[in-house]
């Protein structure tokens, strides 16, 4: 099992569902990269071979029981990560679009900015963009639409490529977006006053599997991420229904 | 009118009891079953009495009784499902924690097994 080791420790976190064509490589990289960083893949259920090439591959796996999509994924990461008391998790998709070789520099960031959240972005210093038509269109957008919200500038708010320290741990452990969670969580940390910061990252082509999201789901996927943006604007921080 | 009544008033017997027999059966849990029997009881009182629903009409400017009449079964059926809608979220919050806990204990108990099986190797 996974053990909160030495100071300040960090977690690799990789959410996955039917990725066996890639899971094992993007651990691998992450191991040859960062032997001493500890892995958790959690499966979402898949129905390919993902959870056996992952506990093949080295890392930790934990299968949720029924498929929760993304969010959930994710939040039962963060939730282990918290309990165990990791200060530090870098969530890193399982399709092995997200070089790992930038783990180090999104930790530094994290460790020397102080900020709760550190993007890995495809759009500073154009780092090989790897996105749809589609996709790209609601990037545009939803960067003009933050910039309004949060005041601050994010070049790419849809990247899954983040870091978060103890602090966004903690209430992202409690409460997590469950589709499309990344434009909503930056919503989030802004209500809280936490800070986020963007560092430059290549993006690769997936090595295996195709994208969730379509053509024609990108225009669900518009409408869902701005009532969700709407609805945590609007958000009672009293009430807390998750248990 | 009368005829219309007459089928609100059999269509709001019908809905309590079919709700009333779910609740025998245990189908629907009684604290599920208000919002459907509420609903059913404000309807066959109304039917019963053309006096109330007139009242309600001239209260939002309808001259139609008719008219009226669907105006209060549509609102609440609205607010039936709406509650629905804030039950079903709920029980999907309580499913999603459940499940990712039911992972993490999962995950953990499997690493328990596997620590003595290593020290037994040794």
């Amino acid at each position: 099992m996974i053990r909160a080791t030495g100071d300040r420790p960090l977690m690799i976190l990789i959410p996955a569902f039917n990725e066996e064509g890639a899971v094992g490589t993007v651990i691998a990289e992450v191991r040859a990269l960062y032997p001493e960083l500890p892995i958790l893949v959690v499966d979402d259920c898949s129905a390919d071979g993902t959870r056996t090439v992952a506990l093949e591959a080295g890392a930790d796996v934990i299968t949720v029981p029924y498929h929760l999509g993304l969010g959930g994924c994710v939040q039962a990461g963060y939730r282990l990560a918290y309990d165990l008391g990791f200060h530090y998790v870098i969530r890193l998709d399982g399709d092995g679009q997200h070089d790992p070789a930038y783990v180090g520099l999104i930790r530094d960031t994290l460790v020397r900015s102080g900020a709760q959240m550190v993007i890995g972005s495809r759009y500073i210093n154009g780092g090989g963009k790897h996105t749809s038509f589609a996709r790209g269109i609601g990037i545009v957008f939803f960067r003009w639409f933050l910039a309004i919200i949060l005041r601050k500038q994010v070049h790419d708010p849809t990247s899954g490529y983040v870091g978060v320290n103890r602090q966004a741990l903690e209430v992202f452990a409690r409460s997590f977006p469950l589709e499309y969670p990344e434009i909503e969580a930056l919503v989030v940390l802004q209500r809280l006053t936490f800070r986020f910061e963007e560092v430059p990252v290549k993006m690769r082509a997936r090595m295996a599997g195709t994208s969730t999201i379509t053509a024609v789901r990108s225009f669900y996927y518009v409408l869902h991420v701005l009532l969700g943006v709407v609805v945590n604007i609007l958000k009672y921080q009293g009430s807390k229904r998750r248990p | 009118m009368d005829r219309l009544l007459a089928i609100i008033a059999g269509f709001s017997i019908l809905l309590i009891g079919v709700v009333l027999f779910n609740i025998r059966r245990a189908h629907i849990r009684v604290e599920y079953s208000v919002s459907w029997l509420s609903a059913a009881f404000v309807l066959f009182v109304l039917s019963q009495s053309p006096w109330l629903l007139g009242q309600f009409a001239s209260l939002i400017g309808l001259n139609s009784l008719p008219d009226a009449l669907f105006i209060i079964v549509g609102g609440l059926f609205l607010v039936v499902f709406f509650r629905f809608s804030v039950v079903m979220s709920d029980l999907k919050d309580a499913n999603i924690a459940l499940t990712q806990k039911i992972a993490i204990l999962e995950y953990q108990l499997n690493a328990l097994h596997e620590k003595p099986q290593a020290s037994d190797r040794k």
